[in-house]
Formats: C-alpha cells, sequence, structure tokens
C-alpha cells in the first residue's frame, strides 16, 4: 500500500525536503497578496465599516482551526486501525498548531464582537462551541504526555481526538441549529457564497495561505519529531554500550 | 503623513483591527521560530551522537542535513 511506503523515517524525510520550498512558497505568496488586498483594496463593509478586516484573519484561522481538528481525528483513525507509525506523529505535531489557530479565531472574534456587538464575549453556540475546540486540543496535547509509556499516551490522545471530532459538525451548522448572535456562513454554503468578490477573493488567498502554513510547520514539527526518535534511539544504544 | 493616520485609524476601528492583525502575525511567527529552533537542536543532538558513534553503529536517520 503506498501509504505505508512512507511509514520510513527515511523515505518520508526526502519527500519533505523535496515538498518544503514548494509549500514555504504557497504560504509567503498567497499570504502577501492576500494581505496587500486585505488592508489596501478590498472595501469596507456597508454595516461594519473598516472593521470587517479583521474577517480575513479571523474566518481563515477559524477554518484551520476545524480543518487541523479533521486531520488529527483522520491521524488518529489511521493511528488506531492501521498502526502507521507517521500517524500518531502527524497527530502530535498537529495539535498545538490547531491549539493556536483556535485562540486565534477566538480572539479575533472578541476584537471584531466588541465593536459590532458590544461585547468581548457571548456564550452563544458558535463561540460556545469553538470554546469547546480549544478545550479539546489541550486536552489532546495534555494526553500525549501523561504517560510514562508515549504508547499509552498517543492511543488515549486519538480516542479523545475521535470522540471530540462530533464538536466539529456542532461549530459547523451552530449557526443555522440554534439562535445566535454569530452571523450565518456567507461562504461555504450549498447555494454559493454570499460575500461579494471584493471580499471574497483576499479572503480566499489568505485561507490558501494558512493552509499551506499549517503544511509547512507540520512537515518542520514531523522532520524533528522523527529526528528526536532517532535521537533516543542512539542515546538509548549508546547508554546500553557502555 | 495625514493618509497613513487615517490608514492607521481603520475609521475609527484601529484599535481592533490593528491587535487582530498583531496577535495573528505574532503567533504563527512564534510557532515558526519555535519549530525550527527544535528542529535546529535535535539535529545538532542527532549529529553529536552520530559522531560519537562506531560506525555499525550508524544505521538511518536523517537523509539531508
Amino acid at each position: 500500500m503506498m501509504f505505508h511506503r512512507f511509514a520510513n523515517p527515511t523515505r518520508f524525510l526526502r519527500l519533505a525536503d523535496r515538498v518544503l520550498p514548494w509549500s514555504v512558497l504557497l504560504t509567503a505568496g498567497p499570504l502577501a497578496v492576500g494581505l496587500y488586498l486585505a488592508l489596501f483594496v478590498a472595501p469596507p463593509d456597508y454595516q461594519q465599516g473598516e472593521s470587517v478586516r479583521i474577517m480575513y484573519v479571523h474566518v481563515p484561522a477559524a477554518w484551520m482551526a476545524l480543518f487541523v481538528y479533521t486531520n488529527i481525528a483522520i491521524a488518529s483513525a489511521v493511528a488506531l486501525i492501521w498502526r502507521h507509525p507517521l500517524a500518531d506523529l502527524a497527530a502530535k505535531a498537529s495539535s498545538p498548531i490547531g491549539a493556536g489557530f483556535t485562540f486565534l479565531a477566538l480572539a479575533t472574534g472578541s476584537l471584531w464582537g466588541k465593536p459590532m456587538w458590544g461585547a468581548w464575549w457571548v456564550w452563544d453556540a458558535r463561540l460556545t462551541s469553538v470554546l469547546v475546540l480549544f478545550f479539546l486540543y489541550l486536552g489532546h496535547m495534555a494526553l500525549m504526555n501523561a504517560f510514562d509509556d508515549p504508547t499509552r499516551g498517543r492511543r488515549a490522545a486519538a480516542i479523545l481526538a475521535l470522540v471530540g471530532f462530533v464538536n466539529v459538525p456542532i461549530i459547523k451548522f451552530s449557526v443555522e441549529w440554534w439562535n445566535t448572535l454569530h452571523q450565518p456562513a456567507s461562504v461555504l454554503r450549498l447555494d454559493g457564497p454570499t460575500i461579494h468578490p471584493d471580499m471574497l477573493w483576499p479572503l480566499l488567498l489568505m485561507a490558501i495561505g494558512f493552509t499551506f502554513y499549517y503544511v509547512t510547520l507540520l512537515l518542520i514539527r514531523l522532520k524533528s519529531e522523527l529526528i528526536g526518535a532517532r535521537v533516543r534511539v542512539l542515546s538509548m544504544s549508546d547508554l546500553s554500550a557502555r | 503623513m495625514e493618509q497613513i493616520e487615517t490608514f492607521l485609524a481603520m475609521g475609527e476601528h484601529g484599535a481592533f483591527i490593528w491587535p487582530a492583525y498583531g496577535l495573528t502575525a505574532a503567533v504563527m511567527i512564534g510557532f515558526t521560530v519555535s519549530s525550527l529552533r527544535d528542529l535546529s537542536a535535535r539535529r545538532k543532538a542527532l549529529r553529536a551522537l552520530e559522531a560519537a558513534m562506531p560506525e555499525h553503529g550508524r544505521r538511518g536517520g536523517e537523509a539531508a542535513p
């Protein structure tokens, strides 16, 4: 199975080294253009004025919070079912990044909410479920490191990730299922986006930049984990040789 | 100068917009720096261990520095 070809750390590291320069380019390029359009070209909103520019960091961060958690859930399933050696490491490497994006979604959301809603925080369905997601990330990271035997920690974290995945559709549909202050979806809708192209393009470019930023960071952190594993093996064989 | 001030004010919402962008940049740059530092430290540790080991002990490991 092709999947298992990259279970070999050396083969994976070679692939990572080939992919990384492209990933960095696909991060920097869209982010640079997206930021320029978001801050200098995109028009203010007719209701929200200039504060709508927070959307260009808030929405991609929120999308990434969900995307990274979905990746962690998939990696956890692969780790539990097929015991693919990189799957656990991918979940471990992704968790802090996802937590970072979730924190940014909450913080930039507060900064947007204060001028628009008059409140830094409301306990509406969308905000509350994203806060739960943030706690799930923290729990995942804590479980990974909670046991003396790393295998037990990874297994417990994988189970938490899979159980917690129910929160992802709750977050997505919270603005439809409950009466929320948070606005409904305006991009990912069955009948197409309702957002003007002058705003949609910078938003999509920022989202692409954020996505490849995650890919870049994931590859760097996976390299780090694999090298760390090699260091541990060599350190132990060095100790036993003495 | 007035244009720059108007731009930074962002229609009186500058106090919310710039911290949002600043925080985003800080978190993303912070993660990048921390991840690269960690990778660099582990590479250094691996090179040191491999240099200290006899030839037959150096199997596998990093494909490229």
